[in-house]
């Protein structure tokens, strides 16, 4: 047990460049589709049961154990839009470079040799998550925490949120990413033994469609 | 009969439900002169198969809709193969709407097509309408052979007009030359979180697909297109919305979002009509 490194991890200011990214905030700002604390509570369900599964699952069967270009693939398979895996990827390279800072490892070496322009982000997470001494448990939760945590901090700059409000959106969502975290937890597991169809594909048609909407913007806030 | 996958199902799902049973089988295969025949053409329970047109080199079948289904604890399957070299064009006549049954219990419907080396499959059913109350658990799972082509669409439709959705859990995996192309959930109604937020939906009750895949897919420099109200020379949010866009493969798939099935289709041709061939 080795608690202190997944606040490390999932600390806001650890530096892999999460903070110049939306998660489709900014796109849904601009269509009036987050206008208030309450539309980006609505906003980041959705996008917790969607894209944060999938992001929690591929983290928790990298940090199971399972293997990482195989993981990138499945990422590739859920990842239906060239918009959202360009922004997966160059967030992996980000995070890459601050996890081999932080606990350098074989296997996080290894990842980097063999996709030299980022994996996936979830999948280095998840090696990260493992090279740090943490559980998968642990890598779906930091995984799952920032895929709600990164729109509601660019809210706050997007519509100038007060913070406090777009705390307590997180806040409300807690109980919603225990039982999304312990889900992924359990089908990251069974990947390495059983391949990929034990992972969640949940998807969200929006995000993917305003994605690539957002990408062809001439000037934008955020990368993604 | 194969299994059916149980990729998505819930454990609560019974394995022996009291509805119906029903599995429609297609097989495609090529003869001597480059005729598509169907040797196998085996329709039952709701699945009646026709097939139109002359033979040719494309065999042209409809499903036409004998009765409502599935009901809540049917078991329904259609398995469609084109054999290498084959060519098979499937249609429906009809939508298909999931109702509630008298048990409660959920429904399921599995839908496995597979296709050769150099053979067609062009999937293309009506909408699935899910009927309020209704529960349905779907499965389609495609295996394409290296220089297979598919045509495959899939309309959802959340709700008859005037009512609240069913329960629908659809899970779509396509593998080519065993390697998994695209696999997808999608998982909608009572029952699942976030469903109806403006992550997913913002409000639309018509979403859909239109996968094409083949050889011709594979050096082309695909570039992603915006369709409908999604495209900035159309902004428009009242209509339907979507995107075309390379998979990481010889692939490309249109995803849609719509107000209602009509406009949700207009989105999906607009996207068969800017694919090649």
């Amino acid at each position: 047990m080795n608690r202190a490194a997944l606040m490390v991890l999932a600390d806001g200011r650890f530096p892999a460049g999460g903070h110049a990214h939306s998660g489709g905030a900014e796109a849904a700002v601009a269509a009036g589709r987050i206008t208030d604390a309450a539309s980006l509570e609505a906003f980041c369900r959705g996008r917790l049961h969607t894209a944060g599964l999938v992001a929690a699952g591929l983290a928790a069967a990298a940090a199971a154990g399972g293997d990482p270009l195989a993981l990138d693939d499945v990422a590739d398979a859920r990842t239906p839009v060239p918009a959202l895996r360009a922004a997966a990827r160059r967030l992996g390279r980000q995070m890459m470079r601050a996890a081999r800072a932080a606990w350098p490892s074989a296997e996080l070496a290894a990842l980097a040799a063999a996709r030299p322009r980022g994996a996936h982000q979830p999948v280095v997470l998840g090696v990260a998550a493992r090279a740090a001494g943490l559980t998968p448990l642990d890598a779906a939760y930091a995984a799952a925490y920032e895929n709600v945590s990164g729109p509601a901090t660019a809210v706050v700059r997007l519509l100038s949120l007060d913070p406090f409000d777009a705390t307590a959106v997180l806040a409300r969502l807690a109980g919603d990413l225990d039982r999304l975290a312990a889900d992924a937890a359990a089908a990251g597991a069974r990947f390495p033994t059983e391949g990929p169809h034990v992972l969640p594909a949940a998807s969200a048609p929006l995000l993917d469609i305003t994605a690539e909407q957002h990408a062809a913007w001439p000037v934008r806030l955020f990368a993604s | 009969m194969s299994p059916a996958p149980t990729t998505t199902r819930p454990s609560g799902v019974p394995a022996t439900a009291a509805g119906l049973r029903a599995t429609a089988r297609i097989l495609a295969r090529t003869d001597a002169h480059g005729i598509t025949r169907l040797p196998v053409l085996d329709g039952s329970g709701p699945f009646a198969l026709r097939r139109t047109g002359f033979p040719g080199p494309q065999a042209r079948v409809c499903m036409v809709g004998a009765m409502s289904a599935p009901l809540g604890g049917d078991r329904l399957a259609v398995e469609a193969t084109a054999e290498a070299g084959a060519s098979l064009h499937l249609t429906a006549s009809a939508a298909t709407v999931a109702l509630p049954g008298r048990t409660g219990d959920a429904a399921t419907y599995d839908v496995r097509l597979t296709v050769g080396d150099g053979a067609r499959l062009d999937w293309l059913p009506e909408p699935l309408i899910c009927a309020e109350g209704s529960d349905l658990w779907m499965t389609t799972t495609v295996e394409l052979a290296p220089t297979a082509r598919l045509v495959l669409r899939e309309e959802q439709v959340l709700g008859r007009s005037g009512e609240h959705t069913g329960t629908l859990h659809s899970r779509l995996t396509v593998r080519r030359a065993g390697r998994t192309l695209l696999d997808q959930e999608t998982a909608y109604g009572p029952g699942v979180p976030g469903w109806d937020t403006s992550a997913a939906l913002g409000g639309h009750r018509a979403l859909g697909q239109l996968l094409a895949v083949g050889p011709e897919f594979e050096d082309a420099e695909q570039r992603v297109r915006l369709l409908g109200g999604a495209a900035p020379e159309r902004r428009d949010a009242t209509g339907g919305q979507g995107v075309l866009a390379p998979l990481t493969g010889p692939a490309v798939l249109a995803t849609a979002v719509a107000p209602d099935a009509l406009r949700l289709r207009a989105v999906l041709d607009e996207a068969a009509r800017s694919l090649p061939g």
